[in-house]
């Protein structure tokens, strides 16, 4: 969810159209040129939620609801950190065990004989941990000139041993700070939930309409504002939704309001700060960005960094979502999953597209199927079939829309 | 208008493995001039603006620029001096839209360090306007969408946009039909006219009669001849282009600039 109506990287400009229908017509052509947006992830979800409800009726079910947002908050948390290293067109295969260090060292840290330190300072630690391990990995790749692939395959490895000397001798750490425990198992009084849900809503629909002013101002082309209402309108029909729903059971978790918090200030990282922009342009054309002057390699090491802390709190939450850790912390389906949910988000692989959205979109498509199946009483076998094919698919979508570009000469 | 040349390149070479691509060249260009360089394929003309743009470090020799020695070691340096350049792959990131490119690398930034889109596209806007680029669309689409003479425009366009005193342009009208080869050859006398000292690598020689003052032709990555335009003909160039027996350099055919 960008913050003013700017085109950003990636996306159709719809900015020239000056009336509804003008819109409603590039979007059209939009769609047949291959830039199919997030519309295949709804028609998705759609599908998983028809699907689920039709099997077990307690899928779409408050209490399930407000555990869906609970599981899949350390997922989305990851996979925005992927969505960066995406975009540059490099990989990072070690979020899933950096994670893990980053949850052993929060449970570690913060364990009553180990000392009194307070819970920041014991989170805050880890996330510098995570913050230093994306450093090191981009430097490795920057400065030496391994492929990430390989780098962060090794540090796939590294890090999981690292976890399992933290963790030895000791099989299962009970997590006993409260702040930790509170994230993700904490909520909002009902009153503050709507207050600050509605609010985050408002305040997107206000700096819409003054970039709308802006550029009316200037004289520049402007979206015509009846598409800007419907924006907001279905944003906030969404909003009230999710608090409705959650407070017919525990309500909003602190974890929700942390995603909300991360999904603005990183898109406006990646949309509206040069950082961002030099991010796209390496990843669209590292020649290009080199000879524009940019710094390529200050910026992937960066790049690293956003991965690697990420990672980090991802790890933090899913502590505090368990709380405990034990040797598996970090393992499992974590590292594919949220690689697998920047993708399905609709993030290329390729380098260059994509959205910070995307992790929450395709965090969301995961965990529903996670959540659905578990329902059913599904083993993890067929958990993970239902999540390759639809990987498949989101790639196979990727790939076709590319094709669709490609002919209609937008490769 | 200054005495000496704004550029100069004084006996640059630039290798690559066993490939010497750059031997001992030397160039100059003065305000308000436009200097073409010739050369067959592989004669190290992309080389030398590249080492000119601090993409290659030289391996010998001296680039001056108003007089002084200057180290050129990166494209912001080049950008600082006042020199841009098109590059004959035009550079562009097919990901973004006209005015990211144009602006890629230095952004206008507004208050909290945001990218201040709306005086970016301003700028552009009035920049393409100016060189009278009409088949746009939209500003706002991206670069993969455009035809290769609107790509072509964008580039140059990106050139210009900023005070610039040299202006470098790697077969600008390579990917051109004919109303757009016009429009950059008008935009090239232009900005000769207005001042700039102008270097364009090109293949074609009619273009190159039209639109430059003096010509040095570079031959196996050594500069094999400079020559005034007024004082030569296309049949001069091709030989110097191709001939064998480059014995004498520069033989009989010496200039002084302008
Ligand atoms: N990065 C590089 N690495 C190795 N060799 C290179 C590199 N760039 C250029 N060369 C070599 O240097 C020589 C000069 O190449 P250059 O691209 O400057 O030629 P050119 O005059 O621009 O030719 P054209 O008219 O085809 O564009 C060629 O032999 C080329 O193979
Ligand atoms: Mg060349």
């Amino acid at each position: 969810m960008s913050t003013v109506v700017e085109p950003s990287p990636g996306q159709p400009a719809a900015l020239e159209a000056e009336t509804l229908s003008d819109a409603v017509r590039a979007r059209l052509r939009g769609l047949r040129g291959g830039e199919l947006g997030s519309l295949p992830i709804l028609l998705g979800l759609l599908v998983i939620v028809i699907v689920f409800q039709s099997l077990n009726e307690n899928f779409l079910s408050p209490s399930n609801f407000v555990n869906l947002m609970v599981q899949m908050a350390g997922l989305t948390t990851i996979a925005m950190g992927i969505v960066f290293v995406l975009l540059l067109g490099e990989i990072d295969l070690s979020v899933g065990y950096v994670s893990g260090v980053a949850g052993v060292s929060v449970a570690l840290l913060l364990f009553q004989d180990g000392g009194e330190l307070p819970g920041p300072v014991g989170i805050a630690i880890a996330l510098v941990i995570g913050a230093a391990i994306g450093f090191l990995h981009g430097m490795i790749i920057t400065k030496v000139g391994v492929p990430s692939f390989v780098v962060t395959l090794a540090g796939l490895l590294a890090w999981n041993g690292v976890v399992l000397l933290l963790m030895a001798g000791k099989g299962t750490v009970i997590v006993q700070d409260e702040l930790v425990i509170g994230i993700a198992n904490s909520f909002l009084p009902e009153m503050l939930g709507w207050i600050v849900i509605l609010g985050a809503v408002g305040l997107y629909g206000a700096l819409q309409l003054l970039g709308l002013r802006a550029r009316a101002r200037a004289g520049l082309p402007t979206p015509p504002p009846v598409l800007l209402a419907l924006r907001v309108a279905a944003l906030a029909a969404i909003a009230v939704v999710v608090v409705w729903f959650a407070y017919e059971n525990r309500g909003i978790p602190y974890v929700a309001v942390l995603i909300v918090l991360l999904l603005v200030c990183l898109s406006y990282v990646a949309n509206r700060t040069r950082f961002g922009r030099h991010v796209y342009a390496i990843g669209g054309n590292q020649e290009a960005a080199q000879r524009a002057g940019i710094n390529v390699d200050r910026v992937k090491v960066s790049v690293f960094m956003i991965a690697g802390t990420m990672a980090a709190l991802g790890g933090i939450i899913f502590a505090s979502r368990l709380r405990s850790v034990d040797t598996a912390a970090g393992g499992g389906d974590i590292l594919l999953n949220s690689i697998a949910a920047a993708v399905i988000g609709g993030t290329s692989l390729f380098g260059g597209r994509g959205h910070v959205k995307s992790a929450l979109l395709g965090a969301l498509i995961i965990a529903s199927i996670a959540n659905g199946m578990g329902l059913l009483g599904l083993s993890a076998g067929a958990k993970f079939v239902v999540t390759g094919v639809v990987l498949l698919a989101a790639v196979t979508v990727d790939a076709v829309s590319r094709r669709g570009r490609a002919s209609s000469g937008r490769a | 208008m200054a005495d000496g040349p704004v550029l100069e390149l004084q006996g640059v070479s630039k290798s690559f493995g066993a490939v010497q691509a750059l031997d001992g060249v030397d160039l100059e260009v003065r305000e308000g001039e436009v200097m073409a360089l010739v050369g067959d394929n592989g004669a190290g003309k992309s080389t030398l603006i590249k080492c000119v743009a601090g993409i290659h470090t030289i391996d010998a020799g001296e680039i001056r620029f108003d007089g002084e020695p200057v180290q050129v070691s990166g494209p912001k340096d080049a950008a600082a001096l006042g020199i841009e350049v098109v590059y004959q792959d035009l550079a562009l990131c097919d990901n973004l839209d006209v005015v990211q490119n144009m602006y890629l690398g230095r952004e206008r930034l507004g208050p909290l360090r945001r990218l201040d889109e709306l005086a970016m596209e301003q700028t552009a806007r009035e920049t393409l306007k100016g060189l009278a680029v009409t088949t746009l669309k939209s500003v706002r689409q991206t670069v993969a969408g455009l035809s290769g003479g609107q790509r072509q425009s964008v580039a140059v366009a990106k050139a210009v946009m900023w005070n610039s005193r040299v202006v470098i342009l790697d077969e600008p009208t390579a990917a051109l039909g004919v109303a757009q080869t016009r429009q950059v050859l008008d935009l090239v006398k232009r900005l000769g006219q207005q001042g700039l000292a102008v270097v364009i690598v090109s293949h074609n020689l009619s273009d190159v009669f039209e639109v430059a003052d003096r010509i040095t032709v570079l031959r196996l990555g050594k500069d094999v001849a400079t020559l005034r335009v007024a004082d030569t003909n296309q049949q001069q160039v091709v030989e110097a282009i191709t001939s064998d027996a480059p014995a004498d350099r520069r033989a009989g055919i010496e200039v002084a600039p302008a």
